[in-house]
């Protein structure tokens, strides 16, 4: 075989035949993105290609005046010496893997993907591949994620006794994604509900999609009065604790992420309860995705990278291996900041410092 | 067992005490006393025994999820909580069966599974696993495993019991106190209106607080009497009838590791109490707290190490003399009544913690300014008037330590840490410019807030340069300033000495790497005992 149709730089996943970069982490030339969270739409590339439906997402979070292309899922273009395609990954709106092929070799990169069912975004498509790029943010076998109905009626349940109580339920949740799959779960609310700044901003692309979402509204002073003591507002998990909060009087707190099945995690949020839902694969998810793929090759990347590794070698006899990176996986903070984060006006958490500020200063 | 889990589950899941109490009374009314006997034991952090291997729990949980054991271990890797990552692996079975109450579940499936052979243990805990739910799994281990904890303080569960029982906070504390075993005749006796128990009860030991930044806030010193605060074990030596115990603060009875002391205290008079600290003493000074801990937790101590290891008790207040309480008596009257007592008893092993004086703030001071060369951690202040309270009231008694000392080091390795910390990078290894080169002088786990945590978790994952094993070496980027509380020369550390108690103080965000500091300076504090 030649060379690696995908390899690693300092700015990213590069592929040197079609001359672009995927899911880049400093600005380059020709960007192809995922989907337009902020760990993989950053700002500043000279000309992004991403699927048609998250089009008006990665605008949203790139630089004004941005060149963003898009591609229906399963489209092909012909980029330098390869064939490119999108198709769907399962994650949020307009999340797709990135289908490369050169010369009958075929490569996907699958960027953040789920294979559990989202009435917000298209299903997670298996592409058979010969090499197969796969995430393991949750890639041990302790995420076993619940049946996300069961966890709706959780929420509704959680929600109906804190306005029994006369509490209102702030339920936090990562801007993008996640809080519009949480509100999709809600579509006969028992209640009024409030949104942060920061999400009422991306409810917008959501509903011109045609996507079914219960009436909410930005969660202004007045309305606050309006919610206070019944209703549920959604914010993103940096506005806990904030004195944004305050307005909304009692609060029982809860936070949505795949991170709440642990109990460590769990406690450290200081969150009255925490909710089980995720938009990447748990184990399971992870094992029945790549197998789908038929690939004999997988790379692994971002998060629990060597067990997985050393579960499909040994246990499943793939020729895998560890995709390294400059950026390892996503922490149950990590995933917020770069969510959040220049998205949330003045509760957001201040993502500056080294953390963000040195990838880009160095060089 | 369920009820038990529903109780624990909300303790654990909320921080605020209001709701904790509340959920606790409402546990202890409606449930039977031989449950909540229990249920206190545990709450109380009473210590567990192991009832069975670890290693075949993680064999078993193997076994039953179909997975190969070094991915439970890696498992386990990742969660830090053994009891958690096999509630988690260990597939449900959708039990429709109620377990038994508490008492009974512990009796069979926690003491009872101690007692059975390997494949009996592994027949009982196969089939606990199919009658329970993750979150009840998760406690079954946590019992089995002797390590059952919880995030509610003592004083909040004795606060509910004296509600249950409708008696003041301070008695359910003394009736706590001492040995009981969790039987339903210890509930009755809890919540009874007389006094029983165990005759060699301690009583409940009187906590401080940290002094404030400006100690004139506190009022004049002259209405303080203030020692040495001694770091060592705080016990409490109970003599009556012919019998003498030595309590931890945690309520253990450690006799054990002192032999020499409990033999000595035999001097005293029956229906004597006294409140002190147990030190590793040599001559004329303490020996320091690593000697110290080579005491602790022994059944019996052997006679190489009782004479390499010399110890005392350092008595702080009299509790009780001739059988009678003195608790509300004032501090001065306590004071006069000690000293009269260790002086006449002239044991060898029983010293006082000397009073400081000082009419005024500043020579109080300077008085303290002087603990690191006496080998003590600062100075105790106790209000004159004051009576011996229970628990940790504020007002009293204060703690006045001396201030750590304090380094500006660089982030050089960073590891995931565990339970609360599991899936973050929490764990760092800093340190300071020797020659060009950076030398680890230091690990450090707490000091900064979660957020700070989050931030540095992020810092960690985009700067990876290396790893070995779990250990992520990154770019040295990152200062902190960390406080400690002594420096000893080690040979296992490469900087050739270790730090006591490092923790960071915060986050230097201002500072550059270049700006850390020298392993020179670091050599110049060892050399400075002040």
């Amino acid at each position: 075989m030649s060379r690696d149709l995908v390899t690693t730089t300092e700015d990213g996943l590069w592929c040197e035949a079609g001359g672009f970069h995927i899911d880049p982490w400093r600005p380059v030339d020709r960007a192809v993105v995922t989907h337009a969270h902020a760990d993989h739409t950053r700002p500043g590339s000279g000309r992004y290609l991403t699927a048609a439906p998250g089009v008006e997402l990665v605008r949203l979070r790139t630089h004004a005046g941005a060149v963003v292309d898009g591609l229906e899922y399963g489209e092909r273009l012909t980029i330098g010496g390869v064939q490119v395609s999108f198709h769907p990954a399962g994650h949020i709106l307009g999340s797709a893997q990135v289908r490369i092929e050169r010369a009958g070799e075929v490569w996907v990169v699958g960027g953040d993907y789920k294979t559990g069912a989202d009435p917000t975004c298209a299903a997670f498509e298996a592409v058979p591949c010969d090499v197969f790029i796969s995430e393991s943010t949750f890639g041990l076998p302790v995420f076993q994620w619940p049946d996300p109905e069961k966890v709706a009626a959780e929420v509704r349940a959680w929600w109906e006794g804190n306005a029994a109580n006369g509490r209102t339920s702030l339920l936090c949740a990562y801007a993008l994604g996640k809080s519009q799959r949480l509100l999709a779960g809600l579509l006969d609310p028992p209640g009024p509900i409030a949104v942060h700044g920061a999400l009422d901003r991306l409810l917008g692309p959501y509903r011109d999609q045609g996507i079914e979402l219960p009436p909410t509204e930005y969660a202004s002073v007045e309305v606050a009065k309006e919610v206070r003591g019944r209703g549920l507002v959604i914010a993103p998990p940096s506005a806990n604790g904030t004195p944004w909060m305050r307005k909304f009087g009692d609060v029982s707190t809860a936070f949505a992420s795949g991170w709440m099945t642990l109990r460590g995690p769990r406690r450290r949020r200081g969150f009255d309860q925490g909710f089980t839902v995720s938009d990447h694969a748990d184990w399971r998810g992870l094992l029945g995705a790549i197998e789908a793929t038929g690939a004999s090759r997988v790379l692994v990347t971002h998060g629990y990278v060597d067990p997985l590794v050393r579960y499909l070698s040994e246990e499943r006899g793939l020729r895998a291996e560890r995709l390294d990176s400059r950026f390892e996986g996503e922490g149950d903070g990590t995933e917020e900041s770069a969510v959040s984060g220049e998205a949330d006006g003045p509760v957001a958490e201040p993502v500056t410092g080294p953390a963000r500020e040195a990838p880009e200063g160095r060089s | 067992m369920r009820r038990f889990h529903g109780l624990y589950r909300t303790l654990d899941a909320t921080t605020r005490t209001s709701r904790k109490e509340a959920a606790l009374v409402e546990y202890f009314e409606a449930t039977p006393p031989a449950d909540a006997a229990w249920a206190a034991h545990l709450l109380l952090g009473r210590r567990g025994r192991r009832a069975v291997n670890t290693r075949l729990l993680r064999e078993w949980a193997a076994e039953k999820s179909g997975l190969p054991l070094w991915l439970v271990e890696e498992s386990y890797d990742a969660v830090g909580d053994l009891a958690e990552t096999i509630a988690l692996l260990v597939p449900d079975q959708g039990s429709v069966r109620e377990p038994e109450g508490l008492a009974e579940f512990i009796d069979r499936r926690v003491l009872g599974l101690a007692g059975l052979e390997a494949a009996a243990q592994r027949e009982l805990v196969l089939e606990t696993w199919a009658d329970l739910d993750a979150g009840e799994r998760f406690l079954f281990h946590k019992l089995i495993s002797g390590g059952f904890r919880v995030g509610v303080a003592g004083g909040l569960v004795a606060r509910a019991l004296a509600k249950v029982a409708g008696v003041d906070r301070a008695t359910m504390m003394h009736r706590l106190a001492g040995r009981w075993d969790p039987t339903a005749a210890a509930w009755e006796d809890l919540m009874s209106e007389d006094e029983g128990g165990d005759p060699l009860r301690p009583y409940p030991f009187f906590l401080a607080h940290a002094v404030p930044a400006e100690p004139a806030e506190l009022g004049d010193a002259v209405d303080f009497q203030a020692e040495w605060k001694w770091d060592g074990i705080r016990a409490q030596a109970v003599r009556r009838g012919s019998e003498t115990v030595l309590w931890s603060r945690g309520g253990d009875l450690v006799n054990g590791g002192f032999p020499e002391i409990v033999k000595d205290l035999g001097g005293l008079a029956p229906g004597t109490v006294i409140d002190g600290e147990l030190l590793a003493w040599a001559g004329d000074r303490p020996m320091g707290f690593h000697e110290l801990q080579r005491r602790i937790n022994r059944k019996s101590v052997g006679k190489k190490l009782r004479e390499e290891v010399p110890v005392r008790l350092m008595a702080y207040d009299l509790l009780e003399e001739g059988g009678a309480d003195l608790r509300a008596l004032p501090t001065t009257e306590r004071r006069r009544r000690l000293e009269a007592l260790v002086r006449a008893a002239g044991l060898p092993r029983l010293g006082i913690a000397e009073v400081v004086e000082g009419d005024s703030w500043e020579e109080l001071a300077r008085a303290r300014s002087t603990s690191r060369q006496r080998g003590v951690e600062g100075l105790m202040l106790k209000r004159r008037d004051a009576p011996y309270g229970a628990g940790r009231p504020r007002g009293d008694w204060w703690k006045w330590k001396v201030d750590p000392f304090t380094l500006d080091v660089v982030l050089v390795y960073a590891q995931r840490g565990h339970g609360r910390r599991a899936s973050l990078y929490t764990d760092y290894t800093l340190a300071v410019w020797d020659n060009g080169e950076l030398v680890p002088v230091a690990k450090a786990y707490s000091g900064l807030t979660d957020r700070e945590i989050r931030r540095v978790d992020a810092f960690v994952r985009r700067h990876i340069t290396d790893r070995f094993g779990p250990v992520r070496v990154v770019e040295p980027e990152l200062v902190f300033e960390i406080a400690f509380e002594g420096i000893q020369p080690s040979a296992r550390h490469k900087a050739g000495l270790s730090l006591r108690f490092p923790r960071i103080a915060r986050w230097r965000e201002d500072k550059s790497p270049a700006d850390a500091d020298s392993l020179d300076a670091v050599r110049a504090l060892m050399g400075d005992p002040s």
